[in-house]
């Protein structure tokens, strides 16, 4: 039988590349992630002026992960609409590798900004709008994942979940000016304060070195999820038939 | 008029169903597709709808992608699948007024009285669809091959459910709109005789595409 | 293009006339959620008036997804929907007919009925009226996004449990804006306008991008 070496060239590279690259991945994850905790839990002050006390740690963990569960949803739209523009396969395979590490990260950001609310406010959940866009968010990328899975056929489920992706994208913006102010008459006087101003130093620190260290972890899971996904649906092809892990 | 495929490759879930297919049709030309079930027959007649998109390769018409082409290509074009798009809860000639009208094709009701009396469905115009037999259906939704003015037929199986008599009279109809310089696509197994045109058979079998010509039945 | 347009509304509406039982379904439906919230939370006269404009936006929400599954799968299974997309006219086109003749059977009956949920939860008149005017820009908004998720699990197992899925998250701002207007009804001296400019805003968007979004997905479920 004639194999068609150019035509699984670039899933052939990027399975080596990947494969290579994913150590390096892991243990700058855990450095930085290592470094960041420590900093954030040793390195800064005990409680802040506003009056806020040691449960405010909990913030290099929770900001990371509300970061990472947004860029993570526009990467997956990137890899949605480059397949969907180009048709390759290689993309869709980033785009459906993705959503699960950011349905992940987006459970995490609830989880921590649910600490953070029973600490601060009293309660596990408080409607707060950021939370609530979050909740929301959490659907989408579960329903992104649910139509992938309710597809049998990969063409189709590829290209169906990336037009789904893509819907949200656009209705996120308005999801979250939604929940933010229920009552139109008030919005153009609400401007959401930005708390990044007059950030201890060493917070900032640890905050940047934790998401940091959420990137590399994320890129690590993704790459490992995508070598997955190329095993499954090549595996009725002769070069990963040759391959040695699956022998 | 032109259709042409080039080095077309189509693929179901992970299984490769012909690769570098290549052919060519033109006018006064008759190709009947052969191949087992599971070949990509199907398959091969919604890529050339422009329904299914090729992995590899492309489908012209008159020199230009039928991507590109879109409406205009689809104006050309005459396509019959496995089901019949008849509705139960309309009555023949709603269902076949309905889909030739979307069809593009202005056509009185006189005209489509006429097609269902030679299709073999006189008097049944209202008639609701649902108490139809199976083949009837077929005849409803191959009356419409009458009243078209398609010059390329794809048709998928037309034949099945058929009893003889309809089998002749399709057989005839294909066999003029090829002689009066239109274009069919078929997958079937039954032959079609021409007195004039030619017949063209692509068999997709075993992954080897054969292309053969014959002259005339 | 107009053509196209009237030939499958007027298709569309004539199949639900000769089956007039399915939008009876959906509208007692809706029927069946408004009187079940007040025997779950309570009759009172203030927590009626309270949870109202979110109980009838939550039973529409729901009605409308409903109604969803239908919208494109008996053409899909009788390949109608395949001839739709093989005719030479704008596939938008047709399915803008589709979604318009799907909300006049399905969207503007809760419309007309919603007055009597206004005496179930003793609403004053003039709420009645604003919640007749929201629903009458909302629920086309709900059948425009809820068809690019009826395109999207078209023919799937479990379609329809898994389309709710999909859609009700992005329903969220029609339902709050909707539900906002209604409750600032029952206050004095509060202006609505800035409720039906955004919802406007909203169904003029929804108009532009659904169809081209619902055509792509159609094309992507049909291959």
């Amino acid at each position: 039988m004639k194999i068609n070496w150019f035509k699984y060239a670039a899933t052939i590279n990027f399975y080596a590349l990947a494969g290579r690259v994913i150590p390096f991945f892991w243990v700058a994850a855990v450095i930085l992630i290592t470094i960041g905790l420590y900093w954030g839990f040793f390195k800064t002050p005990d409680s802040l002026d506003n009056g806020m006390k040691e449960y405010y740690r909990i913030i290099f963990v929770h900001l990371g992960s509300v970061w990472m569960a947004m860029w993570l949803y526009i990467m997956m739209v990137f890899w949605a609409l480059v397949g969907l523009v180009f048709n390759t396969k290689l993309s869709y395979m980033m785009a459906s590798a993705t959503s699960i590490t950011g349905a992940l990260l987006t459970v995490v950001a609830l989880a921590t900004g649910a600490i953070w609310g029973k600490t601060s406010w009293g309660t596990w959940w408080d409607w707060d709008p950021k939370l609530t866009t979050f909740l929301i968010l959490l659907f989408i990328y579960i329903g992104y994942i649910a139509l992938q899975s309710a597809i049998d056929d990969t063409r189709r489920s590829d290209k169906a979940s990336a037009v789904l992706a893509l819907v949200g994208l656009a209705l996120v913006p308005v999801i979250y000016s939604a929940v933010n102010c229920p009552d139109p008459t008030q919005c153009s006087s609400l401007h959401q304060e930005s708390s990044m101003k007059n950030i201890e130093p060493n917070i900032m620190k640890g905050i940047i070195f934790t998401t940091l260290g959420f990137w590399m972890y994320s890129f690590a899971t993704i790459l490992m999820r995508v070598r997955n996904i190329i095993l499954q649906r090549e595996r009725n092809t002769n070069w990963v038939s040759k391959l040695k892990e699956v022998n | 008029m032109k259709l042409e495929a080039k080095n077309l490759q189509c693929t179901r879930g992970d299984r490769e169903l012909f690769s570098d297919l290549s052919f060519s049709l033109e006018k006064s030309q008759l190709m009947m597709l052969e191949g087992q079930n599971g070949s990509g027959k199907t398959t091969l007649l919604r890529a050339l709808c422009g329904l299914y998109e090729p992995d590899e390769g492309e489908i012209l018409w008159q020199g230009k992608s039928i991507k590109k082409l879109d409406e205009a290509y689809r104006r050309e074009l005459f396509y019959l699948g496995h089901l019949n798009a008849i509705k139960p809860d309309l009555t023949v000639l709603e269902n076949l007024r309905f889909n030739t009208l979307l069809a593009g094709d202005s056509v009185t009701d006189e005209a489509l009285m006429q097609a269902l009396g030679t299709i073999g469905l006189f008097a049944f115009e209202d008639f609701p669809a649902s108490q139809l037999s199976q083949g009837q259906k077929r005849r409803v939704s191959l009356a419409r091959l009458l009243v078209s003015k398609a010059n390329l037929w794809i048709l998928d199986e037309p034949f099945v459910a058929l009893d003889i008599a309809a089998v002749e009279l399709l057989q005839s109809i294909i066999a003029k709109h090829v002689e009066e310089g239109g274009m069919v696509i078929l997958t079937t197994h039954q032959e079609v005789p021409l007195t004039r045109g030619k017949i063209k058979r692509l068999s997709l079998s075993g992954g080897s595409i054969k292309e053969q010509v014959g002259v005339n039945a | 293009m107009l053509s196209a347009f009237w030939l499958v509304l007027k298709r569309d509406l004539l199949l639900a006339l000769r089956r007039r039982s399915e939008i009876f379904t959906v509208l007692f439906f809706f029927l069946v959620v408004i009187s079940l919230f007040p025997l779950g939370v309570g009759t009172e006269d203030k927590t009626l008036k309270q949870i109202a404009p979110g109980v009838v936006w939550i039973a529409a929400l729901l009605a409308s997804t409903l109604a969803l599954e239908r919208l494109f799968s008996s053409d899909y299974v009788d390949g109608t929907l395949e001839q739709l997309a093989l005719a030479p006219q704008s596939m938008s086109v047709m399915v803008l007919a589709k979604m318009v003749a799907h909300w006049l059977l399905t969207g503007l009956p809760l419309v007309l009925i919603s007055p009597l949920v206004g005496l179930f939860y003793h609403l004053p008149s003039h709420s009645i009226g604003v919640m007749m005017m929201v629903l009458l820009i909302g629920t086309p908004i709900l059948s425009m996004i809820g068809a690019i998720g009826a395109a999207l699990t078209l023919g799937l197992r479990g379609g329809g449990v898994l389309v709710s899925l999909l859609v009700l998250p992005f329903y969220l701002p029609v339902m709050v804006y909707g539900s906002g207007a209604i409750a600032t009804s029952m206050q004095q001296g509060l202006s609505l306008q800035p409720y039906f400019m955004v919802l406007g805003a909203f169904a003029l968007l929804a108009i532009v991008f659904s169809p081209l979004a619902t055509a792509a997905a159609l094309r992507i479920s049909l291959e």
